[in-house]
């Protein structure tokens, strides 16, 4: 629970930063924005941001959250997660031109193959839940690097928490 | 480019050390690969120029050398502890100055060098019997593939004094790794069995995952990442040019083999979160999924009759082994052990099945019987997986990762005894190792 707690910590500065530098742009480019990703990613609620805003890919990433983590072996979505991909929906629900790719990771501990599909199957649970909080299926691809791409190095629990992970990845364009 | 004839000159002779009844103490000289604790066999090797060879003569001689020595089984008696000083490939053998020096095995090479082909004869000899065992041969091979001539020659001997099958003249195809561990690049390479002679396939702008041999050797299967998804590709290794496999959007595709003719392609496709194995024809690309099942089915891999594929499945829970009909049916269970199993591979004997074991916070590649009995770790370390066999069925090639940031995978082999555990001799990182066939 530490880690997660660091994780909304983290989000919550970040968010603060980019509704300070907000604060220097122009009012009223950005549609006005309510928070719609409820309590678990403090700072978003700022509202009158311009062009880089609540509805940038950055944003997106660095404060809804990008990733969701995975116990081990697992593809079962956890409380936390629910809530970050809660945000992501809200997100690409109001940004329509953007499409995702979720690309599904997993830990070294493990074959490099069984990897691939575990990693897709955290994909797909990913991909499901988005679509069930109603985001156009035909917006989202997903991708398994299975232990290709580590986020952290070590080999150690520490790292392998960070690796279990899936990646929602907005690029511009509507969806195939 | 490479031929290979008998010494005629020797036939007669040679003959007489195989027709000798196969008991333990009168048959022909031969180091068993068991279970026991060896020593391994002295031999003595000489090399004589026959005409022309220059550094060949040597070249050769150090690599029959290493190939035997390189298995364990053997142990070379160093030229200056040598009492017999034969001046030429044909002169008569002097056993008892071999037997002098324990030297149970002596090899004799004769290297000759002429308009850009090198020719390679060898004779073996049982010291302690005093005749020869088998004929003599020769083989013959462009400079440049003198290697080839070398290991041919390597292997006879090896196979005369073992029993089994030759496999020193193959070729492994690999993974080159560079760049950071969360930025690995990688790019596919095919070497001689020793590490010499790679030849790259891919460049590493995409990431390219376990490249698999056909049975002949000609074509390549592998992963690449270069569409975006992991997708099934198909290269010929002469021509270096790829095709993608049964491309389906919104799928990914990886973990193919070839079936034991070449005709068949079985590979995992996920779709939907839902990793199953597909078969595929190999020239019209039409497919067929062999198991239908909400788990993880992956790394399937032939029978070398092709009648069954043994295959990774988590079905139970965590993964285990299942063999099934290679037109799929309901599979067989065949490992029971604690922790997860994968990565099967049918050994080309047929009576074995190598595989990784993650048990105990540890990873080992191991052997089992085709029926999951006789079940042996080979091999523990931090992280070692995906074994491939040696075309003589004796020897397992796997990719073994140090732990850390700065980890790093190497190549490394062991015999099936678990003894002989080595690094291949590949410059930089190196993963994925798929041994191809025996040379022609």
């Amino acid at each position: 629970m530490d880690k997660v707690m660091n994780k909304y910590v983290k989000f919550a500065a970040i968010g603060a930063i980019i509704a300070v530098s907000a604060c220097s742009r122009p009012a009223g480019q950005g549609p006005a924005v309510t928070d719609p990703y409820g309590s678990g990613n403090a700072g978003a609620g700022v509202g009158g941001v311009g062009v880089g805003g609540l509805n940038s890919p950055e944003y997106f990433r660095s404060t809804i959250g990008d990733t969701v983590l995975f116990p081990l072996d697992q593809s079962t979505l956890t409380p936390e997660a629910r809530q970050t991909l809660t945000g992501q929906a809200g997100w690409l629900n109001q940004n329509l031109g953007y499409s995702t790719v979720i690309e599904g990771h997993a830990d070294e501990q493990g074959t490099r193959e069984y990897n691939i599909a575990l990693g897709a199957r955290r994909a797909s649970s990913v991909q499901e839940y988005l679509i069930s909080q109603g985001v156009a299926a035909n917006r989202i691809r997903t991708v398994s690097y299975g232990k290709e791409r580590p986020l952290a190095i070590c080999s150690t629990e520490e790292c392998y928490t960070k690796n279990r992970r899936a990646v929602t990845a907005v690029s511009p364009g509507a969806g195939s | 480019m490479l031929r290979r004839t008998l010494l005629t000159s020797v036939l007669a002779l040679a003959s007489l050390g195989l027709v000798a009844p196969a008991t333990a103490q009168d048959g022909p000289l031969r180091i068993e690969i068991t279970d026991g604790v060896i020593e391994p066999m002295p031999f003595a090797i000489v090399a004589f120029d026959e005409g022309g060879a220059g550094e060949f003569r040597e070249q050769v001689r150090s690599l029959v050398a290493a190939d035997l020595t390189g298995t364990g089984l053997f142990r070379e008696i160093p030229a200056n502890a040598h009492i017999a000083r034969p001046d030429s490939f044909s002169a008569p053998v002097s056993y008892e100055d071999w037997k002098a020096i324990n030297a149970q095995a002596l090899v004799t090479v004769g290297v000759s060098s002429q308009g850009g082909k090198v020719v390679v004869k060898f004779r073996l000899f049982d010291v302690f019997s005093g005749q020869p065992l088998g004929d003599g041969m020769q083989f013959d091979a462009s400079s440049g593939n003198w290697r080839r001539a070398a290991h041919k020659a390597a292997d006879q001997v090896y196979a005369r004094l073992t029993g089994e099958g030759p496999y020193f003249d193959s070729r492994v195809a690999f993974v080159q790794e560079s760049g950071p561990k969360d930025a690995r690049r990688k790019r596919i390479g095919i070497m001689d069995y020793d590490g010499a002679n790679t030849r790259w396939m891919t460049d590493d702008s995409a990431l390219v995952l376990a490249p698999r041999f056909s049975p002949d050797g000609n074509r390549v299967l592998y992963t690449s990442y270069a569409s975006g998804f992991p997708r099934v590709m198909l290269m010929d290794v002469n021509s270096m040019s790829s095709r993608s496999m049964g491309e389906q959007p919104g799928t990914m595709s990886f973990s193919p083999r070839f079936s034991p003719d070449g005709r068949w392609i079985v590979f995992s496709l996920e779709q939907g979160g839902n990793t199953d194995i597909y078969q595929m024809d190999a020239g019209s690309g039409a497919m067929r999924a062999l198991t239908n099942a909400p788990s993880i089915e992956t790394s399937p891999s032939y029978s070398p009759d092709g009648s069954k594929i043994v295959f990774e499945s988590d079905r139970s829970g965590k993964p285990q082994l299942y063999v099934m009909g290679a037109s799929g049916g309901e599979p067989t269970r065949i490992s029971f052990g604690d922790g997860s199993y994968g990565t099967p591979v049918w050994s080309p004997r047929g009576d074995m099945i190598a595989f990784t074991r993650k048990v105990g916070g540890k990873f080992h590649i191991g052997v089992m019987r085709t029926d999951g009995s006789e079940e042996k770790m080979l091999t523990e370390s931090f992280l070692d997986e995906g074994p491939t066999w040696a075309p003589n069925g004796r020897v397992v090639m796997f990719t073994r990762v140090t732990p850390g940031g700065d980890g790093q995978p190497r190549l490394h082999s062991v015999d099936i005894t678990g003894r002989n555990m080595r690094p291949v001799q590949v410059q930089g990182a190196a993963s994925d190792p798929s041994w191809g066939p025996l040379l022609p």
